[in-house]
């Protein structure tokens, strides 16, 4: 392990940290504009120009506000649950390819972080992991609303997290690999998964809408009938925390569905980029290109919020149950006998 | 039993078909309508800066007026606080001397003309009662305030500004 290995992983990652905090801080005021677009009006604009200094003025609301810890909660699982929950959000980018290898000076640098052999499965992991915050969070409040809740993220996540994961398994059969490395590098071009994958895309996007606990499927924390669900007894940053969370959350998952089934940094004409821009600059085009794709999913998921409604809890697992499932597991048997037949001929 | 009027429809919940089960069709049709709002003008007035434009047939504020010359029209004849529905207006009429000849058109005049704002209902009936065309509800909003005897309109302010004289 050489130093200069250290300092340029060090370097990544407090970048992408840095870059998905500020992205997560601006979701904020994104999806406060976009809502308000939606609905002819036209949102924070008080607190510099066009509200642009708005999630600071957020943020130090959140910092100065009382402390409040319910005296029957269990105090450390209180506090550990808004720290789970961010630490999961905040773990998942880890194994993101950002962009293609890139040349520093005569240094060969890669723009991810862990290039470990089963990211898919490691992001999978983490996914499933963030609902213990929620989970943990809901049941060390003490209350009946918060447990609720609780229970409700919990059940939902598992109902997803079946269909999602059938999802993947269609797309392992395309990708032959599990590493995320592999398969962004595979979509070269506009050889997109989604191309192969429709259905398949469809699926994952909508159990992503779930697992962020984003609408329509925001029933852990609903305010019509749990008043604010897990987040009802939190004060202060911890509730910043819980609502930061969410926006990571989302990050994530636009970046997830970005790379897996949108080509993360491939885009139609790279090779020719490639030649006219170098071997530093190209690799950081096809970093704005994902970029731009992640930007795009995240106000695709703004759009959604504040288009459909919340679905009801019968619904909700009927949806994933009935719909999701079996249709995730059509999808495995078509692309099974698709690739049979074309590795036959 | 049969309907009369004709106007009966019997409405029948049929369960959904694959189309409405799959949520998706309706689902991109109401994100057709969002998006179709996303480019449309915001409705917002941006209220301390811009200040929007009351109606025609708006009733604000009261304002006594004067005529061509700078009188004061009002004649105290008290029709308006016989009119007033909600007891808001009340009036000391005086007798006009003959150097105020100016100030007053008629031969007697309200020395005192006070409009409770708190009682106003802004009906505009003093401005249909008033035969000499003295008041008319045609100002701003009646600002707010802190004490009860502050919502005491006199005279002070509702007549109108004195004419310009050149």
């Amino acid at each position: 392990m050489e130093i200069d290995f250290v300092i340029e992983k060090f370097i990544l990652v407090t970048a992408i940290f840095a870059i998905s905090l500020l992205i997560a801080m601006y979701s904020t005021y994104a999806e406060r504009k976009v809502a308000a677009f939606l609905q002819d009006r036209l949102g924070p604009d008080r607190a510099g120009p066009f509200g642009i200094l708005q999630p600071l003025a957020d943020g130090v609301k959140m910092f100065m506000k009382e402390e409040v810890i319910p005296a029957n909660a269990n105090k450390w699982l209180f506090m550990f649950g808004p720290g789970l929950a961010m630490l999961c959000a905040c773990i998942g980018t880890a194994v993101i390819p950002w962009g293609q290898d890139m040349m520093i000076g005569d240094r060969l640098v890669k723009l991810q972080v862990a290039d470990i052999n089963v990211g898919l499965l490691y992001i999978f992991g983490v996914i499933a992991l963030g609902v213990y915050g929620v989970m943990i969070g809901g049941w060390a409040s003490n209350n009946k609303y918060s447990l609720l809740s609780a229970i409700r993220a919990a059940s939902q996540n598992i109902s997803y997290e079946i269909a999602m994961g059938l999802s993947i398994i269609a797309l392992l059969l395309v990708t032959n690999s599990l590493s995320l490395r592999e398969i962004v590098a595979q979509q070269h071009g506009w050889h997109w998964n989604v191309l192969y994958q429709p259905l398949g895309f469809i699926i994952f996007m909508v159990c992503a809408f779930a697992e962020t606990n984003r609408a329509p499927f925001d029933l852990p924390e609903c305010e019509a009938e749990l008043n604010g669900g897990y987040t009802i007894e939190y004060s202060s940053m911890k509730l910043g925390f819980y609502l930061f969370a969410e926006y990571i959350n989302m990050f994530v998952s636009s970046t997830i569905m970005a790379a897996l089934y949108f080509g993360g940094y491939n885009y139609p004409g790279m090779d020719y980029m490639a030649e006219l821009l170098g071997p530093t600059w190209a690799p950081l085009f096809g970093t704005l290109i994902f970029f731009l794709k992640i930007f795009g999913f995240i106000f695709f998921f703004m759009w959604v919020r504040w288009t459909i409604p919340r679905f009801r809890y019968d619904q909700l697992m009927n949806l994933g149950w009935k719909g999701l499932i079996p249709l995730a597991i059509a999808n495995i048997i078509i692309t099974g006998i698709v690739i049979a037949i074309v590795n036959k001929f | 039993m049969e309907s009369l009027s004709n106007k009966k429809k019997v409405l029948v919940s049929k369960p959904l078909n694959l189309a409405e089960r799959l949520y998706l069709p309706a689902i991109a049709s109401g994100m057709a309508t969002t998006i179709g709002h996303f480019f449309k003008k915001p409705a917002t007035i941006k209220y301390p800066e811009q200040v929007r434009e009351f109606s025609i047939n708006w009733r604000g504020m009261h304002s006594l007026k004067r005529d061509e010359q700078g009188r004061e029209r009002c004649t105290a004849c008290g029709l308006c606080a016989l009119s007033c529905p909600a007891e808001a207006i009340t009036m000391i009429a005086a007798e006009r001397k003959n150097d105020e000849k100016h100030l007053y058109r008629e031969e007697k005049y309200a020395s005192v003309y006070e409009i409770n704002m708190l009682r106003c209902i802004f009906c505009g009936l003093c401005e249909e009662a008033c035969p000499k065309e003295a008041i008319y509800l045609d100002g701003p909003i009646v600002p707010a305030d802190y004490l009860r005897k502050d919502f005491i309109y006199g005279k002070d302010k509702l007549v109108e500004a004195p004419l310009e004289v050149k």
